[in-house]
């Protein structure tokens, strides 16, 4: 089988002939409809002409370049981006939650709604937060939640007006700092101390009776245990704030840590991230937020409510901050999340979190000497490294770096988050990840270190081997063509013989 | 790298150039450096007030977005709109073509506050070892 090896760069314009169809299509012998007028009219629209053969081997070609969990390594720092058992696609592709019309009444969706309050109960109990809106569709849009249910809550007690501030530690991530502009609050960033984890001096000086709420990501950005975190939450309610955890870094503590136990008051849970549903192409995705049973009459609509009978039906909690998107939140994430925590049990969660952080630190350990840490402290469920040294001593970037890795056929890392680390190489292998490919992924990257320091060019270069070489990305940023046009000259007549 | 002697520097590595009762602001050698290939920049209206420490504008590169901070109080009262379609320019040239806004100071006074070229290069984070 032959590949023309730039399937990327010939698109869909580039193959088939004038005049080629994919289907041959009646020809309609009734009265034509009349056209939009004229001002309506493109005069010439260029459509790709193909036989319905190249239209599948073009679409197989490019699938075949996909990358993915199920093809090979994708150590996506912050992502989660872990192997989904397939049972769990099963289950949510069974005909009766699939089918389901979402306007059909209460009555004939005792299953579905069943599942979902049984996945509440069960976040609610992972989390320590009993108050739980499966609504939300993505993790940014369960931290707007979040906060909206803290500007309410504020609200219903009074305090709003004098409480302007939402402070966010500087390793935070990016969604954070946006989700409380969004919900109309200022941001405050409160400075890491040298150990990664909040300047509780720092914070001290800036919380006070103006403050909203401090968003926490725990274990944070750095895949560091945020030290003294029950302290922080002691200090924040003493000032009369809330504490809102960002929970995208579940994956490290399933099963063991509680965000309600460290004195958390809502946190949003990204169950595409940590329980299975594949992710990476834009979604969908689902970010629930677990709250204390105080913020539960804010929680977005819809939640599921049982009535005496023991029949399960859709309401509105009484304060709700609204709904967030059309119907119930995005059923078949939800539905793979209850069939991973159901398959799994306590003990198979526990088990995730111990392998993620095992995991993380054989890599960090096998890295360690090739790679710079900022933090000497033990990660969690992922470490970042520094590129650092490579890039002071032989002009390598970390984004070389991360181009080299393509060439030894694995995903890259996260790169240049957090923003506290320069040259940052930010790595989570995720308990899916096996003894042998950790190795091999670390004696890729080791490989790349000594290839740093031989041929600094070879890096540079990067990636050689795949499908398309180094792109111009500021170019692509600064100037970018956003849709493809015709070449200036019409191309010769492809030699189909 | 450089940092030249007549400028003033912040913290969060911004430079100013007092002339007079005005100053031109824009950001550090070091900045770009740390912030790569720079893709785009957002600069306030001609006329607004802005306070020291405060964002007056946004600078995005292919590694990140950040805030950009005015160095002392003052009132916008031009900005290079070439930075619209080349801000390339930033990485070229940060202390000349690559500057941002020009301010009418409200208290020029505040200039000598903000640190010189010496302690601004000794304070700069030492690399990682390894």
């Amino acid at each position: 089988m032959s590949h023309d090896g730039d399937v990327g760069a010939r698109l869909a314009f580039d193959r088939g002939a004038p005049g080629r169809r994919a289907v041959d299509v009646a020809r309609w012998e009734g009265t034509p409809a009349a056209l939009p007028p004229p001002g309506l009219l493109r005069d010439a629209v260029r459509l790709p002409e193909l036989s319905q053969g190249e239209l599948v081997r073009y679409y197989t070609e490019l699938s075949g370049r996909n990358f993915g969990v199920d093809s090979g390594t994708y150590p996506l720092g912050s992502c989660t981006m872990k192997y989904n058992p397939k049972v769990d696609d099963l289950v949510a592709s069974l005909p009766a939650f699939a089918e389901a019309h979402p306007l059909a009444p209460a009555a004939t969706m005792q299953g579905t709604l069943r599942t979902l309050a049984e996945l509440a109960a069960m976040l609610g109990e992972l989390t320590g937060l009993p108050a739980v809106g499966l609504a939300p569709a993505a993790g940014a849009q369960g931290e707007l939640a979040g906060m909206l249910m803290v500007r309410r809550a504020l609200e219903r007690r009074g305090d709003l007006a004098g409480r302007r501030r939402v402070l966010v530690p500087d390793s935070a991530h990016g969604t954070n700092p946006a989700t409380a502009a969004m919900a109309g609050f200022e941001v405050t960033e409160v400075p890491s101390g040298p150990d990664g984890s909040i300047d509780q001096q720092a914070l001290a000086r800036t919380l006070d009776g103006d403050v909203a709420a401090l968003m926490v990501t725990v274990p944070n950005t750095l895949g560091l245990w945020e030290r003294g975190i029950e302290a922080v939450a002691a200090r924040v309610h003493e000032a009369g704030a809330l504490l809102y955890g960002d929970g995208a870094n579940l994956n490290a503590i399933l099963g063991r840590v509680r965000f309600g136990d460290l004195g958390f008051d809502v946190v949003h849970l990204n169950l595409h991230k940590t329980f299975s549903t594949p992710h990476g192409g834009g979604g969908p995705g689902a970010g629930p937020v677990c709250a204390t049973p105080a913020l539960a009459p804010f929680l977005p609509a819809p939640v599921v409510t049982e009535d005496a009978d023991g029949s399960l039906r859709l309401v509105r909690p009484e304060h709700s901050i609204g709904q967030l998107q059309q119907f119930h939140g995005s059923i078949g994430v939800l539905l793979r999340a209850h069939a991973y925590i159901r398959s799994l049990g306590i003990e198979g969660l526990r088990a995730v979190s111990a392998n993620a952080v095992l995991n993380a630190n054989y890599l960090r350990a096998l890295l360690e000497g090739s790679y710079a840490l900022p933090y000497q402290r033990r990660a969690l469920h992922e470490v970042v490294f520094s590129g650092s040294p490579q890039r002071r001593e032989h002009g390598v970037r970390t984004y070389d770096i991360a181009k080299r890795l393509i060439d030894y056929g694995f995903h890259p890392p996260t790169v240049y988050f957090p923003l506290i680390v320069e040259e940052a190489l930010m790595i989570e292998p995720t308990e899916t990840e096996s003894r042998e490919s950790i190795e091999a992924f670390a004696a890729a990257l080791r490989a790349i270190a000594e290839e740093a320091e031989r041929d600094p060019d070879l890096l540079h270069a990067a990636p050689r081997h795949a499908p398309i070489g180094r792109l111009d990305e500021a170019g692509a940023a600064r100037r970018p063509v956003l849709r493809w046009q015709p070449p200036a000259q019409p191309a010769e007549p492809r030699d189909e013989r | 790298m450089e940092f030249p002697p007549q400028l003033r520097y912040t913290t969060s590595d911004e430079w100013l150039h007092v002339q007079g009762r005005e100053g031109v602001v824009g950001i550090t050698d070091h900045a770009q450096d740390q912030l790569g290939d720079i893709v785009f920049v957002e600069l306030p209206e001609i006329g607004r007030q802005v306070k020291r420490g405060e964002a007056f504008g946004v600078i995005e590169s292919v590694k990140a977005v950040c805030d950009l901070h005015t160095p002392v109080d003052g009132e916008v009262i031009a900005r290079n709109d070439a930075l619209t379609d080349a801000p390339e320019l930033v990485n070229r040239s940060p202390y000349a073509d690559g500057w941002m806004i020009r301010l009418r100071l409200s208290d020029p006074a505040q200039a000598t506050e903000l640190r010189d070229a010496a302690a601004y290069q000794a304070a700069l984070p030492a690399a990682p070892a390894h």
